[in-house]
């Protein structure tokens, strides 16, 4: 673990005007409004979807849009607008655990490593490097292959490969913190390593663990829409974004476009959005520092 | 004779090939304050981690209020009898207070631990005005104050356990002039006050000389001179002593130039 890698996907280049866009303040709080639109969606969207996102009438097949179904339908003759909403459930909660249980492992694995240092942080550090060796989708392709399909599976593998990503950042940054006297003067005063972890040091790397969290939640989607596009994630009828992305191919070779392009929009407005707010407060974690 | 509440006898610390101290003896009296002087390097900074356990010396002994400290605490009721014999006070103000927690939060932490929080508030707030800070500095966070106001909540910080010696680990040398003057008035008080007992580590001969009354001089991990400050300050013995004491700038004073070999045949 002796160089800090940034989260994959973005060059050079990229990232930094990726980092341009997200300094600006209005960006992100248009970033924080397509967010939290989601997240209200993702909670209340089957609640409030218009019609049985599951009701298929092949007498609607691919029928545009009306007063009462604002999207149209879908080649099974599904109200769009309706699977838009209820999909958004399992799209936005299925990256959201993966982030979760990614952060905790990771968080675990580089408290560890920074603080006890030695053999301990050498072998976590060899585990992580043979993890990284496993793209996310490849242990979600065995995961599906050991346990069957089905986001439970995906959302594990994506978690348990996101863990490295995680871990080698904070254990850079947790190394740094532990070598402050803040925590030496911890330890003479007798306090214990789990409450100078938990009350000093985790809190310290903190923005460090949201503005990780915020970025690996993008790619979290990207992936899990991936799996599920290719049939290990969420399974039809079940509406997905990603799923919609997938079912919706014969209607864009046929010139109707609306299922897949409407999934596909929703992926990348949360995605791009959820990457520019974890951009900014990367950028505010490093000018506090 | 006031009963001796620090001692350590033929302290070693290797790191692989260096030794970093080898066969070190000092002894600190209950309300006594010892020096330790010498370059960067000789060993001081290593000598104070041993005694404040971070570090486990390779040999040798350390004996603090009549118990052993030599090797690892193995309990929570260990170390925390430890950190309420002896505490330190590092150098860097700006690192050895938690950037996110208050004074009065970071002192709150200690006296829970060690006094129960019995007395709550009051002993924050007592100690705060031992070192001289007031309440609304008591509530502000590391970075809304000065490298003298953190220094002394570190002091403060150190005091809570309640100790009987304190280490100062070049606890002065980060401050300016006139706060480092301030900060020593205030140890010296502190020690009138509540008797505790200093090993004060410095390369700075005129902090030893304002509050300590022994000292010994180190040079590349030993003990080199040993005795009472002021002896050492004005008639060292050892060699490496005098040119220590020789090299502290004073007024007229001139420092000799060495020329480099390659100046040596140059023309003027």
């Amino acid at each position: 673990m002796s160089t800090v890698p940034t989260v994959p996907g973005l060059s050079g280049a990229a990232r930094r005007r990726t980092r341009a866009i997200a300094g600006s303040g209005k960006v992100a709080v248009v970033c924080l409004i397509v967010i939290a639109v989601a997240l209200l969606v993702a909670i209340i969207g089957s609640a409030v979807a218009p019609h049985d996102p599951n009701a298929s009438n092949l007498n609607n097949s691919f029928v545009g849009p009306s007063a009462g179904h604002l999207l149209g339908f879908d080649s099974q003759g599904r109200d769009l607008f309706s699977r838009l909403l209820v999909g958004a459930r399992t799209s936005i909660l299925g990256p959201a655990a993966v982030v979760v249980l990614a952060l905790i492992a990771g968080v675990l694995c580089a408290i560890v490593a920074a603080w006890r240092g030695g053999w301990v942080d050498s072998a976590i550090s060899v585990v992580m490097d043979i993890l990284f060796a496993f793209p996310g989708i490849l242990l979600a392709v065995l995961a599906a292959a050991v346990f069957g399909p089905g986001l439970t599976a995906a959302a594990l593998a994506l978690a348990v490969a996101y863990t490295p990503y995680i871990a080698r950042v904070l254990r850079s940054a947790a190394v740094r913190e532990r070598a402050r006297e803040y925590i030496a003067a911890g330890e003479v005063q007798g306090l214990s390593a789990w409450a100078i972890c938990s009350r000093h040091l985790v809190p310290n790397v903190a923005p460090l663990i949201v503005s990780q969290g915020t970025l690996l939640f993008g790619y979290a989607m990207v992936d899990l829409a991936a799996i599920s596009f290719i049939g290990l994630g969420v399974q039809p009828p079940q509406a997905d974004w990603g799923v919609m992305v997938a079912t919706g191919q014969p209607g864009v070779l046929q010139g109707y476009p609306a299922e897949s392009l409407s999934a596909g929009l929703c992926i990348v407005a949360v995605v791009v959005a959820v990457n520019l707010l974890g951009e900014r407060l990367s950028q505010r974690n490093e000018e506090q520092r | 004779m006031p009963d001796v509440v620090l001692e350590a006898r033929g302290l070693r610390k290797e790191y692989g090939e260096l030794v970093a101290v080898d066969d070190v003896d000092l002894e600190v009296r209950e309300g006594g304050s010892l020096a330790i002087v010498g370059e960067s390097g000789s060993g001081k900074t290593t000598i104070a981690k041993m005694i404040v356990g971070l570090t486990a010396p390779t040999a040798g002994s350390i004996v603090a209020c009549g118990r052993d400290r030599s090797a690892p605490s193995r309990s929570a009721r260990e170390r925390r009898r430890r950190g309420s014999e002896v505490q330190i006070v590092f150098q860097d103000p700006y690192s050895s207070l938690d950037p996110r927690q208050t004074a009065e939060q970071a002192l709150d932490e200690v006296l829970r631990l060690h006094r129960g929080g019995r007395q709550g508030g009051r002993a924050a707030r007592e100690l705060l005005d031992l070192v001289g800070l007031d309440e609304r500095q008591g509530r502000a966070l590391p970075r809304a104050l000065s490298g003298g106001q953190r220094q002394r909540i570190a002091i403060a910080r150190a005091l809570a356990a309640q100790p009987r010696v304190v280490i100062l680990d070049e606890s002065v040398a980060a401050l300016d002039v006139s706060i480092q003057a301030q900060i020593l008035n205030l140890l010296a008080d502190i020690r009138e006050e509540t008797g505790v007992s200093y090993v004060l580590i410095s390369h700075d001969l005129a902090v030893v000389r304002q509050i300590t009354d022994e000292a010994i001089v180190m040079h590349r991990g030993r003990v080199v001179e040993r005795g009472s400050t002021a002896q050492i300050l004005d008639a060292p013995q050892d060699e490496y002593t005098q040119l220590l004491r020789a090299s502290v700038p004073r007024p007229g004073w001139k420092p000799e130039r060495r020329r480099r070999p390659e100046d040596q045949g140059a023309p003027a």
